[in-house]
């Protein structure tokens, strides 16, 4: 962030960690690519999946809505007292 | 649909292989930095390549991932945290320039001093208070400048050149 404010000290010990870099092995580029590329697989299996039963259980939901119509009053069970016979 | 998905997967691998290519050597310093390890001779940081190895795994899969934003950062994070999860794993000196540190303050003087990432980041990023990442940092640049004694359980003691040297207040420094 800001290199003015920078203690002495500090300074030193970054110079003393700032050595040479070790050798890369060669196929850890590839062995990335490998083990992400299967956990980024199995990510969109996963939401791959969710959606789909979120959309399953959306249309489910607008069939039953449909055929059921629960919005509408109930006919009544209830027969009224027969009154005058 | 999926095989413009493969082309996409196959250009995202080459742009990672490429940051790997650039950036891989001093994210592999760092790790030795972290797991204590010497940088050298190849063999002798088994460690630090392991914790690179899976700290890039989960890069390439963050790769254009919600996070976004610089590829070094995410993977220096991962790097970080990975390291801060299974911190007690390296506690044992290996024969690096930081074995004499513990695992946490191995983490904070990276982060703050060789990477220089800033304190309110470094305090975020690792869960800490801030007064407690500086108080860290500080035990460990001290720790570090006093002279290395092999034997002896405590680097901590206040008596000798070690203690005077790190009792300093700031701003003394030659």
């Amino acid at each position: 962030m800001s290199a003015g404010r920078r203690d002495p000290r500090e300074e030193q010990v970054r110079r003393m960690l700032d050595g040479p870099h070790p050798a890369l092995p060669p196929d850890l580029a590839a062995w990335a690519v490998l083990r992400g590329g299967r956990r980024l697989r199995r990510r969109r299996a996963v939401r791959r999946t969710a959606g789909l039963l979120l959309a399953l259980a959306l249309s489910a939901l607008l069939v039953w809505a449909g055929v059921e119509q629960p919005w509408e009053s109930e006919p009544a069970q209830v027969t009224p007292p027969l009154q005058g016979w | 649909m999926a095989e413009r998905a493969t082309h996409r997967d196959r250009l995202r691998a080459l742009e990672f292989e490429a940051f790997v290519a650039g950036a891989g050597g001093r994210l592999l310093h760092t790790a030795t930095l972290l797991t204590g390890e010497p940088s050298h001779p190849p063999g002798a940081y088994a460690r630090a390549e392991r914790l690179l190895h899976a700290a890039l795994a989960r890069t390439y899969a963050d790769w254009d991932g919600p996070h976004g934003g610089d590829p070094y950062d995410l993977a220096r994070r991962e790097l970080a945290l990975r390291f801060a999860r299974e911190g007690r794993r390296h506690q044992r000196p290996r024969g690096g320039p930081l074995d004499r540190l513990t695992p946490v303050e191995r983490l904070v003087l990276v982060l703050r001093v060789y990477e220089e990432v800033g304190e309110e980041q470094t305090a975020a990023l690792l869960g800490l208070p801030g007064d407690r990442v500086r108080a860290v940092c500080a035990r460990a640049v001290a720790a570090l400048r006093a002279p290395r004694r092999d034997a002896g359980p405590g680097r901590a003691s206040s008596h000798g050149r070690a203690g005077q040297r790190a009792a300093r207040g700031p701003g003394a420094a030659p």
